[in-house]
C-alpha cells in the first residue's frame, strides 16, 4: 500500500526543511527564550527570597527598635534618679552647711556675750564700790550725829556694801 | 434558543449548497469514494482546492525529476494534458498516481523524484508559519527585558506552552544540565508536530495537507529522535542492551535478552512513527468519511440525504473538535516519549551495582 510507503522525494524535502527549521530555532529560537524563562525564574525566586529576607530584617529591626527603646527609658530613668538623688545630696549638704554655720555663729555669740557679760559685771562691781565708797563719805560727811535712823541706815548700807563686798571678794 | 435558530440557520447554510453539487453530480458517474479519500489524505503533484462546475481549481506546484534524460524541472500542469519530456503520471500498478517513465524495454519505471509536491509544500508553510512565530517569540525576549515586563503578542502565546514543554515534559524525563541540551531539539519536534497537526484539520489551502499523517514524515521524525537516543547515549545504556542483569543462562549462549533489547533499540522509534501516523491519518480518515456520507447518500433521497447531512456535520463538527484534541495529545505524546527515550539513554546505575 502507498499509504505506509514513505516516498523518496518527501523523506528528502522533509529531512532538509526539518534540519533546517531545527537549525534556525536551536540556533535563534527557543534557546532565547528558555534561557528568558529560567533567567526571569530565577529572578523571581531571588526577588521573594529578598522579600523574606527583608522581612526578616524588619522584625529584627522592630526589635531593635524595641530595645533601643526600652535602653533609652531605662537610661532616662537612671538618669532622672541620679540627678533627683544629686539634688538631695546637694540640699542636705547645704543644710548641714547652714547647720553647722548657725552653730559655729551661736558659740561665737554665746562667748561674746559671756565676755560682755563678764566685763559688765567687772565694771558694776568697780562702780557699786566707787558708789558705795561714795556713800560711804557722804553719810559720813553729812552727820555721824543724827537720828538714830539715819544710823541704822548707815549701818544696814555699810552691811550691805560690806556683804556685796564679801561676795564679790568670794568671787573674785 | 437564540442559539438553536443560529445553528440551524448556519447547517442550512452549509447543508444546501454541498447537496446541490452532489445531486448534479451524482447522478452521471458513480461516487468513487475509496479514491477520493485516498485523493485527500494522500500526497499529489498540484494542491486541489476545489471544483467549481466542471473547473477543477488547484495550485501548480514545480515537479523537480531526474530521469534517466537528466534534470527535469516543470510545472505540474503540464503533466494534466499527457507525458511531458517522457515522463506522466501513472494510473493503477504499483506507482500509482507517481511520475514515472518507460525504460528501453516498455516497463514503468520510477525516476529520482524531488518534487515539491503538496506535502513538501505544506510542510515548508507550516516551517515558515512556526519559525516566525518562534523567531518572533525570541525576538520580544530580545527586544524586551523579561524581568521587568510581562510578555505580549507572540511571546505570551508561545511562552506558556514553551514552557509548559520545557518544564514538565523536558526536564521530567531528562535530568539536569542534559535536559537543557536536547531541549531545543524537544521543542522543535513538539512545534513541528503540533502546527503541522493544526494545519491538517484544516480543511482548505494553506491547510489541509495531511502531513502528519504521512509516513514519510513521521519516519524522519522518529529518525531524528533514533539519532538522539543512540548517538549520545552513555556506557550504562548499552552495557544495559548488550549485557543486561538477567541470569547468565538468558545471554550465554543464545543471547536471548540482548537480542530482545537490540530490537527495541529500534521498536521504540518504530512506534512513535507509527502512533503519529496512524492517529493523524485515521482522524482525517474519519472526518473524510463524515463528509462523504452527505455525497454517498444522494442516491437515496431527499429525505435521508437530508437527515444523513445534519448527521454528518454534527459528527464531523465533533470529529474536529476531537482532532484539535489530537492534534496536541500526539504532539505532546511525541515530544514526551521521545525525551523519555533520551532520558532512559542517560540513566545512571543504580547505586551498589556494577
Amino acid at each position: 500500500m502507498s499509504l505506509l510507503m514513505p516516498d523518496s522525494g518527501l523523506l528528502f524535502w522533509m529531512v532538509l526543511i526539518f534540519a533546517v527549521v531545527f537549525f534556525v530555532l536551536a540556533k535563534w529560537g527557543f534557546p532565547v527564550v528558555t534561557s528568558m524563562v529560567e533567567k526571569r525564574k530565577e529572578y523571581i525566586e531571588h526577588s521573594l527570597e529578598l522579600a523574606k529576607e527583608a522581612d526578616a530584617k524588619m522584625a529584627g529591626m522592630m526589635k531593635e527598635q524595641a530595645r533601643i527603646i526600652g535602653e533609652a527609658r531605662a537610661e532616662q530613668n537612671r538618669i532622672l534618679k541620679e540627678a533627683a538623688e544629686a539634688r538631695n545630696n546637694i540640699i542636705r549638704q547645704a543644710q548641714e552647711q547652714a547647720r553647722d554655720e548657725a552653730a559655729k555663729l551661736l558659740a561665737e555669740a554665746r562667748t561674746q556675750i559671756q565676755a560682755e557679760k563678764e566685763s559688765a559685771l567687772s565694771e558694776i562691781r568697780s562702780q557699786v564700790a566707787v558708789l558705795s565708797v561714795n556713800v560711804a563719805e557722804k553719810v559720813i560727811r553729812k552727820t555721824l550725829s543724827e537720828d538714830k535712823a539715819q544710823m541704822e541706815l548707815i549701818e544696814r548700807l555699810v552691811d550691805e556694801s560690806s556683804g556685796i563686798r564679801k561676795t564679790a571678794d568670794s568671787r573674785s | 434558543m437564540k442559539w438553536t435558530r443560529q445553528i440551524i440557520i448556519i447547517l442550512s447554510l452549509l447543508v444546501f449548497p454541498a447537496t446541490a453539487f452532489a445531486a448534479g453530480q451524482g447522478e452521471e458517474e458513480p461516487l468513487d469514494v475509496k479514491t477520493m479519500l485516498f485523493e485527500h489524505i494522500g500526497d499529489s503533484y498540484q494542491w486541489h482546492i476545489t471544483r467549481i462546475g466542471d473547473k477543477d481549481i488547484s495550485v501548480p506546484l514545480p515537479v523537480i525529476v531526474k530521469s534517466s534524460t537528466g534534470w527535469h524541472c516543470f510545472l505540474s500542469s503540464r503533466l494534466e494534458e499527457g507525458p511531458y519530456e517522457g515522463l506522466y503520471l501513472a494510473e493503477g500498478g504499483k506507482y500509482d498516481g507517481k511520475i514515472v517513465e518507460k525504460d528501453a524495454s516498455g516497463n514503468e519505471v520510477r525516476p529520482f523524484d524531488i518534487s515539491v509536491t503538496k506535502n513538501v509544500l505544506g510542510l515548508m508553510i507550516n516551517s515558515l508559519i512556526l519559525v516566525i512565530l518562534v523567531l518572533g517569540c525570541s525576538r520580544w525576549y530580545r527586544k524586551h527585558d523579561a524581568l521587568k515586563e510581562a510578555p505580549t503578542g507572540v511571546a505570551s502565546l508561545m511562552e506558556p506552552v514553551i514552557e509548559m514543554i520545557n518544564d514538565d515534559v523536558i526536564k521530567g524525563s531528562i535530568p539536569g544540565k542534559l535536559g537543557e541540551k536536547f531541549a531545543p531539539y524537544l521543542l522543535t519536534v513538539f512545534f513541528f508536530v503540533l502546527i503541522n497537526n493544526l494545519m491538517g484539520i484544516i480543511p482548505i489551502f494553506p491547510g489541509g495537507a495531511n502531513i502528519t499523517g504521512n509516513i514519510a514524515i513521521t519516519f524522519v521524525l522518529a529518525l531524528f529522535t533514533f539519532l538522539a537516543v543512540n548517538l549520545f547515549a552513555n556506557r550504562h545504556y548499552w552495557k544495559d542492551i548488550f549485557w543486561p542483569d538477567v541470569p547468565w543462562w538468558l545471554k550465554v549462549p543464545v543471547p536471548l535478552i540482548p537480542f530482545t533489547e537490540f530490537i527495541g533499540i529500534f521498536t521504540k522509534p518504530f512506534a512513535l512513527m507509527i502512533r503519529l501516523f496512524a492517529n493523524i491519518l485515521a482522524g482525517h480518515a474519519i472526518i473524510l468519511s463524515f463528509v462523504f456520507i452527505i455525497f454517498i447518500t444522494v442516491k437515496m433521497g431527499p429525505l435521508v440525504n437530508g437527515t444523513m447531512t445534519v448527521v454528518s456535520v454534527l459528527f464531523g463538527v465533533f470529529m474536529d473538535c476531537i482532532e484539535l484534541l489530537v492534534a496536541f495529545i500526539q504532539a505532546y505524546v511525541f515530544t514526551m516519549l521521545s525525551a523519555v527515550f533520551i532520558g532512559l539513554a542517560h540513566e545512571e546505575p543504580e547505586a551498589g551495582k556494577e
